[in-house]
């Protein structure tokens, strides 16, 4: 939000390495960020770039021709500062997914008052992926035993998914009922508070770091609009 | 003790009704085995006997169902959970899902009545050690196998304290080392004074845990006594009903016209 806020390039640039990167090797996580960050923002990152380098309004200074498109250095820049917003924005929430366990995050959310229901499907939500892709798994092994064939050109890949994804998706449907009535009959629908076992650590210093950025975003936001940061471009 | 008194119930939608008039009553430290063939109606009893039908599966139910002599009609299903616990035949699907950890899933009852802590951590705890499934409370519910997950969804039933369990065919997608560990598990229980509703194809676990056995045929009670003479009764057959091994054997002695002293032998044997 901030890299948004700031606008440029060189703050965006900045909050990407010093508040991305250098907390993701601190934690350690710094290769898996990067490449989950360049995945998550490449799709994105492509139509960004051509469609500003060759079609910005007001473009001048040409840097090349493609036949009838032109490119132009205010288009190119304009694309590095909105892939640089990009980059920090997809950065910051892999770093948060990469260090919080889901488990602690809706246990620290109930303790702050959040709905039960909300945390049960944010938390329910994560802990699905794994047994769907297990899921998948077994009927894939099934189907072919009976002699589907998942294997050799992509159009080949893409008929065989087609009875893959169908028992996937029944299958979990038809589970829901059950799982409901399960829910149900453990007292999960009752109002009030939920009774939790235990909490995550939450330190002093971890409260006044949050706090200090916090603060930090909010300064860094109106000194940008007052144009006290003429330097950030 | 839960009653049900003329109890007819059918699904919304549907042409006929699931159970036609089904009294049944089931004291308090007693364990009733409902038999019968699929589609029979056994999974529908359980749902009304758990309260679940039709509070949340819809449809419309006549009759009465009573928990301790009191209607258990207008009471909430959060305050039921507390007083009937009840187990379908899909272990992954009773699993909440949300807990890192057999134990958090034992608690997840519990927590959900907003019992003070302590209180949660000892009924936990109890529910644990009456399974004897305390050296899984550290592991990941997901990662375990059916049987343990049966006894694990169980285990979270046990620590809401319920006066009596609804099961409903909760050995039927185990194989048959899971079925021998659940089967252990419900004896135990059983012996120990639970009062069970047990809804079950397996007669030979029926004959094993049950005081009495009720059979039931096209939504009706077609059969009803104490489960030494219900599963012994040759009626069983034609209902699609397999007896248990033991029932099979000693028949298959008399027809075979093995002495009455190897017959005896053979069911102290099958018995054993």
């Amino acid at each position: 939000m901030v890299a948004v806020a700031i606008g440029g390039l060189v703050g965006p640039i900045i909050l990407l390495l010093g508040a991305v990167l250098v907390p993701a090797i601190g934690a350690g996580v710094a290769r898996p960020l990067v490449r989950a960050t360049l995945l998550l923002s490449l799709p994105i990152a492509i139509s960004v770039v051509l469609v500003n380098v060759f079609f910005f309004p007001g473009g001048q200074t040409v840097l090349f021709r493609i036949g009838p498109i032109t490119a132009t250095a205010e288009g190119l820049v304009f694309a590095l500062e909105i892939l640089a917003r990009i980059l920090a924005i997809s950065g910051a929430i892999t770093l948060f997914y990469l260090t919080t366990r889901p488990a602690e995050l809706v246990v620290d959310l109930e303790r702050r008052g959040v709905s039960a229901r909300l945390t049960f499907v944010a938390n329910a939500s994560v802990q699905t992926v794994p047994a769907m892709v297990e899921r998948a798994g077994q009927i894939t092994a099934a189907q072919r035993a009976r002699g589907l064939d998942t294997e050799g050109s992509v159009l080949r890949r893409l008929r065989g998914v087609l009875p893959i994804v169908g028992p996937a998706i029944l299958g979990s449907i038809g589970e829901i009922e059950e799982r409901t009535m399960a829910l149900e009959a453990r007292g999960f629908t009752r109002p009030g508070r939920r009774t939790l076992l235990w909490h995550p650590p939450d330190s002093g210093q971890q409260a006044a770091a949050r706090w200090l950025l916090l603060a930090g975003g909010v300064l860094i936001v109106v000194a940008r609009a007052a144009g006290w940061l003429p330097w950030l471009g | 003790m839960l009653v049900l008194e003329s109890v007819s119930y059918r699904y919304a939608g549907a042409a006929r009704p699931s159970l036609r008039d089904v009294s049944l009553t089931l004291a308090d430290g007693e364990v009733v085995g409902l038999a019968g063939p699929s589609e029979a109606g056994k999974t529908t009893l359980c749902l009304v006997a758990s309260g679940l039908a039709p509070r949340t599966v819809g449809g419309t139910l006549t009759g009465r169902v009573l928990l301790d002599g009191e209607d258990a009609a207008p009471l909430p299903i959060h305050q039921l959970a507390g007083r009937i616990g009840i187990a379908f035949a899909s272990p992954a699907t009773q699993l909440s899902g949300v807990a890192d950890t057999v134990y958090e899933e034992v608690a997840f009852g519990p927590m959900n009545l907003g019992l003070p802590r302590d209180d949660v951590i000892q009924r936990t705890d109890e529910a644990l050690a009456a399974l004897r499934i305390d050296p899984l409370a550290p592991r990941n519910p997901a990662r375990l196998s059916g049987g343990q997950q049966q006894l694990v969804a169980i285990a979270g039933l046990l620590a809401l304290r319920p006066g009596l369990l609804v099961l409903d065919e909760p050995t039927a997608q185990l194989d048959p080392a899971g079925s021998r560990l659940v089967a252990d598990a419900l004896a135990r229980l059983a012996h120990g004074g639970a009062s069970i509703l047990i809804a079950e194809q397996k007669t030979d676990l029926l004959a094993e845990i049950c005081h009495r056995v009720v059979v039931i045929a096209v939504g009706a009670v077609a059969l009803e006594g104490p489960a030494a003479e219900v599963l012994a009764d040759r009626r069983l057959d034609q209902l699609g009903v397999a007896a248990p091994a033991g029932v099979r054997l000693r028949r298959a002695a008399q027809a075979a016209g093995l002495p009455h002293a190897e017959q005896e032998r053979l069911r102290q044997a099958v018995e054993a």
